[in-house]
């Protein structure tokens, strides 16, 4: 932990440029945005904004042309291939508006995918993935496949996955773009639970105006460039 | 991440995905077998070819009259041996052991009512020992009975079963041209040989006789001989060559007249032919063996999409560029490992049954087969890990998004 005044993420200058020549696309414009532990911050845009791509540079998923990215001081540019998966495997925690489950893999599997990673021993991984099913109110769904599972449970089956090696931030690229109305409420009480109780640092993308009102900052893209910060009084 | 856990992880995703570790493992099933039942065949037909050439006796020469021509034939024209050339060769030829007169004409035999044409042979008694061939019933011809001249005859199964059916042979009475002559024995049956001749259609009767019964003259058109040992064929035919020119007065610079051909020679030219014909089955089975090498590849490549997402995935919560790599080198050795040793199993079992039908003596392929495994193994492992590995050096982001 960083015992400094950094902030935990902190994005400086980015710039992110898909493309070339004619088909070039200017996706981030110069974002400054630094985020503290256990802050629950939305970003919202329309899409085109660049939203989504300063999550994917958050979550170490992807890297920009230009600008520097820190976490917890640490610019990650310099950081090799390896220490980056690690990174991604203990500090983050993704999901994803697709769920992005291994299909004909149990939940349980699925879950367990990054202590595998991590080393951690069989049996213990089993206990954690079962564990982390069971906090996000799906004990004894363990063996069911991804096809055998509602778009919510899926959902659920990916934050237990995101959870399950405890780490820092919990990236959310709009995770209730998939769900129906009263779903999206079941999983953000979920999360704005976590980010309460457990003290999880949330970033979470989304459009939906409804959704962004479960965070405390709301962060607005347009155009590729931040065009409004502002914190309010938790929900 | 431990071996373990990378063999599990690998296993585990090839029972996930049944349908496409089923056909990444047929590609090389199919390379491997073709392989090996292809090279088996060609294999087995030389073993054939040399096994029953070198069954005639590979210390055996052949004398005929007239000059070697080409690869075969011996021109006609030329004077045929005499009696005394027999005895010369007997006498002065220490690297010859035995030595047969071996005339041959195809005359009409009958037995009773049955009649056929059949080729009979005058030959020396030895002529069963430089052949090696023994009586299943009766007895051979011996020295007496060429002494004698006497009017018997050992005669071939064929012509058992042709002209006596189930009677006994023994005994019984053959009319040869002229001659009635006296069935003796019935030599052991040796079927077709490699050339597809009937080697039982025969009646051999003794040298003397035919010259006086048959043919009425008692010149020799060839003669079998052979050397006292395999390693001494050389010097065996250099004797009776310097010993001919002399006899038949062949000028010092002049060519024989006659030939000494050798069954290395016969060998040689067959196994030109079955080299030419393993060759041919080589080029079938390399291509097998690239079709199933595509089979392998395509499979491989085409999974490569769903794969690319598996990566992402697991690059997103944190696997390292070698965790995935070892992962997918471990699936590509164990589905390539599978199809050889599945491929190995049907080809061993299909070159059984391949030389069963065709009646061919077995000969696996063992080099061959160490090729088609390696082959289709090394093809499965680089198109297994090569897409592998450049979707792991992807951004996450990047495999997550791959369509």
């Amino acid at each position: 932990m960083a015992t400094s005044t950094a902030p935990l993420l902190s994005l400086r200058r980015i710039t992110k440029v898909f493309g070339e020549g004619d088909a070039t696309v200017h996706a981030l414009r110069g974002v400054d945005l630094d985020i503290d532990a256990g802050e629950f911050v939305a970003i919202m845009g329309t899409s085109g904004s660049g939203k989504s791509t300063a999550m994917n540079i958050l979550g170490c998923l992807d890297v920009p042309t230009f600008g520097q990215y820190l976490v917890e001081g640490i610019s990650v540019e310099a950081l090799p291939a390896d220490v980056l998966a690690a990174l991604r495997n203990d500090r983050f925690g993704f999901v994803f508006q697709g769920f992005n489950l291994l299909p004909r893999t149990s939940a349980v599997d699925n879950v367990e995918l990054p202590l595998i990673y991590a080393n951690v021993s069989g049996r213990m991984r089993n206990e954690r993935a079962r564990r982390a099913l069971a906090d996000v109110g799906l004990s004894g769904r363990d063996r069911a496949h991804p096809n055998q599972l509602s778009g919510g449970q899926q959902q659920r089956v990916a934050i237990a996955r995101a959870l399950v090696n405890e780490p820092e931030v919990l990236l959310a690229d709009e995770p209730t773009g998939n769900l129906d109305t009263r779903t999206s409420a079941e999983i953000m009480a979920l999360m704005t639970a976590l980010n309460r109780d457990r003290g999880i640092t949330i970033v979470m993308v989304t459009h939906d105006v409804d959704i962004a009102s479960h965070a405390r900052r709301l962060v607005t893209f347009r155009d590729g460039i931040i065009v409004s910060d502002q914190s309010r009084a938790a929900a | 991440m431990r071996l373990v856990t990378t063999t599990k992880l690998a296993l585990t995703a090839l029972m996930r995905a049944k349908l496409r570790s089923l056909l990444t493992t047929l590609g090389v099933v199919i390379g491997v077998a073709a392989v090996i039942i292809m090279q088996s065949m060609g294999a087995g037909a030389t073993a054939l070819v040399t096994g029953e050439l070198s069954g005639m006796g590979s210390n055996m020469l052949m004398l005929v009259p007239g000059a070697t021509q080409g690869m075969g034939g011996a021109s006609l024209g030329a004077p045929l041996f005499t009696p005394d050339d027999v005895d010369a060769i007997r006498r002065e030829c220490p690297a010859i052991k035995y030595v047969s007169i071996m005339n041959v004409r195809s005359v009409r035999v009958v037995a009773g009512d049955e009649n056929r044409s059949t080729n009979v042979y005058g030959v020396s008694p030895v002529y069963f020992d430089i052949r090696q061939w023994y009586p299943a019933m009766g007895r051979i011809l011996t020295d007496e009975d060429d002494r004698q001249g006497a009017e018997v005859c050992v005669i071939g199964e064929t012509n058992r079963i042709e002209l006596f059916g189930s009677v006994d042979p023994l005994g019984a009475e053959l009319r040869v041209h002229e001659m009635v002559c006296r069935v003796i024995g019935v030599l052991e049956p040796k079927g077709a040989s490699t050339f597809g001749q009937d080697q039982d259609d025969l009646v051999l009767m003794p040298a003397s006789t035919y010259a006086r019964r048959i043919m009425g003259d008692d010149r020799i058109g060839v003669m079998m001989l052979s050397a006292v040992a395999e390693d001494r064929i050389d010097e065996a035919k250099a004797q009776v060559e310097s010993l001919l020119r002399q006899r038949r007065r062949v000028l010092a610079g002049e060519d024989d007249d006659f030939t000494v051909r050798d069954m290395r020679e016969l060998i040689a030219i067959m196994g030109r032919i079955t080299g030419v014909l393993t060759s041919l089955l080589a080029g079938v089975a390399a291509i097998s063996l690239l079709v199933g090498g595509i089979g392998i590849m395509n499979i491989m490549l085409v999974s490569v999409t769903e794969r690319t997402r598996e990566i992402g995935i697991r690059l997103a919560v944190g696997a390292r560029t070698r965790d995935i790599l070892a992962q997918f080198l471990v699936e590509a050795i164990v589905l390539s490992l599978l199809g050889g040793l599945i491929g190995l199993i049907i080809g061993v079992a299909g070159s059984f049954a391949a030389s069963r039908m065709l009646d061919l003596p077995l000969a696996l392929p063992h080099q061959a087969a160490v090729l088609a495994v390696g082959v289709s193994v090394l093809v499965g492992v680089l198109f297994g890990v090569f897409p592998a590995r450049k979707a792991a050096r992807l951004r996450p982001i990047e495999a997550l998004r791959f369509e």
